[in-house]
């Protein structure tokens, strides 16, 4: 069987040029790739604000800053855009669709016009969510939207959230059809499986997730709207529902929604630390089989955020023990980097900053993370602010780190230019202290009485939430010589030629930036993206 | 080769010792109040220490690692072509799993201890001719062999406060009085939204949920008073559901009980 790889005479050649293209219909991956960046960016700054607006109400221990009502949709909509409108496009679709690609040694995505529509289904429900909150306000029930509560609060704010929802949803499931097409079918003849970067087999293992749970959850926020508008009785206890299976449908595609957060940037610091530590992958193989081992163990462990809930004693003794175990294939991955560091040679820049800072946030979220397994642990900090600092530790301090980690390494592929690695590691100090500033202090906040999703605290409170606050602003702060540094090195950037990082991955052999369809020729085989050292002893 | 493995040792034990002091000597807890904190505390003290083993390590690695292998001025080329070691593998899968396979057992034998596994069964003389299938709950703390007769009381919550129904008496009370060292049989069930009962100084916390009723036991140990926390989003006045529980002497248990109660009964 032969997969054609010949450039395709397609409507390509009629599409918009210069930065015309990014605002069109565009089928070119790179274009994609970009345009989900700066849209999930743009919706990380509102995301953002939000935030800076519950750190500061937070700041004092009244409910002074903004109305009850509004600081819930505040939390709503800040939970809502982080997770469906910046992490899960930005990890998947942004840097999915720019190097899977050039990974399997393809032209193109497998559905190219599928693809556009995916990342054109995201800024309609993006602003459609933000503009809920001038109807009659946001939905306010968290972003778990939990029954009764989002029942009885007002509807048109929830039914906006469901709608959009739905749509992000279905955007993420037409990704991962076709990452799980592209990776499956289009690669380059020659190139084997176990010689993929380590990036593919995490999108191929986030791709097997997004494609079995996300429909469940479509399935249950459509009953939660029936319950919502034509009065059926689902979920809703006065009719007879049961809102605790709402709550097991809605973590079983939830709890596996962590991985898909998190296991593309394990993917996407795979290649980011061979590169700046000049050495091969450490344990390739066990590597992919630990991702594999994720996503088996990630479907069976969503009971574990219901400990306090309905659970029979039973049910919770089963889900610590599956939940504890997702730390052995998470922690050999970790190993496995620290060994990959050991003994390179290793550039401290920007990009390997914000990946080690990666390593030590995430490990101290997955420390927190097998102690809330345990239910007796979970029973006491379960909806505190210790739960609020642990998702945070990895979905910020992890995913997000990844993602400027990722920002500073590809920036010279996709521009041409490099970033100014001062301003870079200005923005990684500035970071790193906010970050740990605001939400360090918060487990123990959890830990002696603060629950979570509150506007007012017991006073006692006061000084830690301030030290958060200070954090909170430090990361907001950050954002500005990132920004700065983006805009600088598009303008005046030194051109970085081809191949700045003297990288072994496919992407880089091709010009920066890349022409449309990738190679000016036929794809490169890769046999051994990791090959650093050998390189050297060949050459002599 | 020998004096490498020395440094090794040297910080093996050093990250060790760090950890089994801050371990011992940090308390991030609040005040131990019921039978069951003392337990949870124990279980807190083992996996804050191993948690700062690992993370001390790690950071240890991290930073030795970029200190060590940073790339000189004058370096060219790349570091050694090292692609795996399958023992070291071997030995990072199989630790952490016996860790984890140990802690989740240990886990299992503090739960057990608290109570957690004891069928679900709700002390209440009125309702023994029909009882209710309750599904859900801590259904008994640990005995410590004081406490005779389970105090029971009804628990209702709503937007955005805790009733609680001594039964016995015949009142409602906003406030939950209970004597200390006495086993307290709570049923809880929500009049509207989900809601959640949590003492920190208990350890305890278990959701109200409309439709469903669940149950929740416990055997305060200290005199004080101590908040009651809703941790489940509720509404807007979320911040504000809180309650006092009282846990008091039992003589001022039963004149408050006395000046309270209803119906003729004697304590």
């Amino acid at each position: 069987m032969t997969i054609s790889i010949d450039p395709q005479k397609s409507d390509k050649s009629l599409q918009p040029k210069g930065w015309l293209r990014y605002f069109s219909f565009s089928l070119d991956h790179k274009v994609i790739g970009v345009q989900y960046l700066v849209c999930g960016f743009l919706f990380y700054l509102i995301g953002g604000t939000l935030a800076s607006a519950i750190r500061i109400e937070l700041a004092s221990p009244m409910s002074d800053f903004m109305p009850r009502d509004v600081y819930n949709q505040v939390l709503t909509l800040h939970g809502t855009i982080m997770i469906f409108l910046w992490i899960v496009p930005v990890v998947n679709g942004a840097f999915g669709n720019y190097l899977i690609p050039f990974y399997v040694g393809a032209r193109d995505m497998a559905f190219p016009r599928l693809n556009a529509v995916a990342f054109w289904l995201i800024p309609p429900s993006g602003l459609m969510l933000v503009a809920s909150y001038f109807v009659e306000g946001a939905a306010q029930a968290g972003w778990t939207a939990y029954p009764p509560l989002s029942i009885t609060t007002p509807q048109s704010g929830q039914i906006i959230w469901i709608m959009s929802v739905l749509l992000l949803g279905g955007s993420s499931i037409f990704g991962g059809i076709n990452f799980i097409a592209t990776i499956i079918k289009l690669r380059r003849p020659g190139l084997k499986l176990m010689q993929l970067p380590m990036y593919c087999w995490a999108m191929l293992g986030t791709s097997l997730l997004v494609v079995l749970s996300t429909p469940v959850l479509a399935g249950t926020l459509i009953l939660l709207s029936f319950d919502i508008i034509a009065n059926t009785g689902f979920f809703n206890p006065v009719l007879g529902g049961n809102v605790v299976v709402y709550q097991h449908l809605f973590w079983f595609y939830s709890h596996p929604a962590v991985y898909i957060m998190v296991l593309p940037a394990f993917g996407l610091v795979s290649e980011i630390l061979p590169v700046h530590a000049r050495k091969p992958l450490f344990g390739y193989t066990t590597m992919v089989f630990s991702i594999m081992g994720i996503v088996v163990l990630g479907l069976v462990v969503w009971a574990h955020h219901m400990f306090t809930s309905g659970t029979p004693p039973w049910m919770r003794l089963f889900f610590t023990i599956a939940t504890a175990f997702i730390a052995v294939p998470t922690g050999i991955k970790f190993f496995n980097w620290v060994a990959t560091l050991w003994g390179g040679k290793i550039s401290i820049n920007s990009a390997m900053l914000f990946s080690c800072g990666f390593i030590i946030n995430f490990v101290f979220g997955g420390i927190t993370g097998v102690a809330l397994a345990q239910v007796p642990f979970d029973i006491h900090v379960h909806d505190t602010y210790f739960v609020v600092a642990h998702f945070h530790y990895i979905v910020y301090g992890g995913t997000v780190f990844i993602i400027f980690s990722s920002i500073y390494h590809w920036f010279p592929k996709v521009t041409g230019k490099m970033l100014n690695e001062k301003l870079g590691i200005l923005h990684f100090i500035i970071t790193f202290i906010g970050f740990n500033l605001c939400f360090a202090p918060q487990h123990w906040l959890g830990l002696n009485g603060m629950p979570r999703r509150v506007a007012e605290y017991d006073p006692q409170f006061q000084f830690v939430n301030q030290i958060s606050s200070l954090g909170a602003l430090l990361m907001a702060i950050s954002t500005i010589p990132f920004l700065i540094n983006i805009f600088l090195s598009m303008t005046n950037g030194k051109i970085s030629g081809d191949n700045p990082w003297d990288a072994l991955t496919p992407e880089w052999l091709t010009s920066s930036p890349p022409p449309v369809e990738n190679w000016k020729g036929e794809a490169p085989l890769v046999e051994e993206p990791y090959g650093y050292g050998k390189k050297l002893s060949e050459q002599n | 080769m020998l004096n490498k493995n020395i440094y090794l040792i040297l910080v093996i034990s050093l990250v060790f010792g760090i950890s089994f002091w801050i371990g011992f000597n940090v308390n991030l807890l609040p005040t131990e109040a019921s039978i069951n904190a003392p337990i949870y505390d124990e279980l807190f003290k083992i996996l804050f220490i191993i948690g700062l083993i690992i993370f001390i390590g790690m950071i240890v690695a991290v930073v030795y690692s970029l200190f060590k292998f940073r790339k000189r001025n004058d370096q060219i080329g790349d570091g050694i072509a090292l692609e795996g070691n399958l023992r070291l593998e071997i030995i990072w899968t199989i630790i952490p799993s016996i860790i984890v396979l140990l802690i989740g057992l240990y886990s299992y034998n503090i739960y057990d201890r608290m109570g957690g596994m004891k069928e679900l069964n709700h002390n209440h003389e009125m309702m023994s001719s029909n009882p209710e299938k309750i599904w859900a709950g801590i259904s008994q703390t640990a005995d410590n062999g004081i406490s005779k007769n389970d105090l029971s009381i009804e628990v209702s919550a709503m937007q955005f406060a805790f009733l609680f129904n001594y039964p016995k008496g015949n009142f409602i009370s906003g406030e939950l009085h209970v004597p200390v060292d006495q086993k307290v049989s709570m049923k809880m069930e929500s009049k509207d939204v989900i809601h959640a009962f949590w003492v920190p100084e208990f350890r305890i916390k278990q959701d109200i949920i409309p439709g469903q009723p669940t149950i929740l036991n416990f055997t305060p140990t200290k005199v004080g008073k101590y908040p009651i926390i809703c941790a489940e989003l509720c509404g807007p006045y979320h911040g504000g559901m809180r309650a006092a529980i009282i846990v008091e002497e039992e003589s001022d248990y039963k004149n408050w009980f006395n000046k309270n109660k209803t119906t003729e009964v004697n304590l």
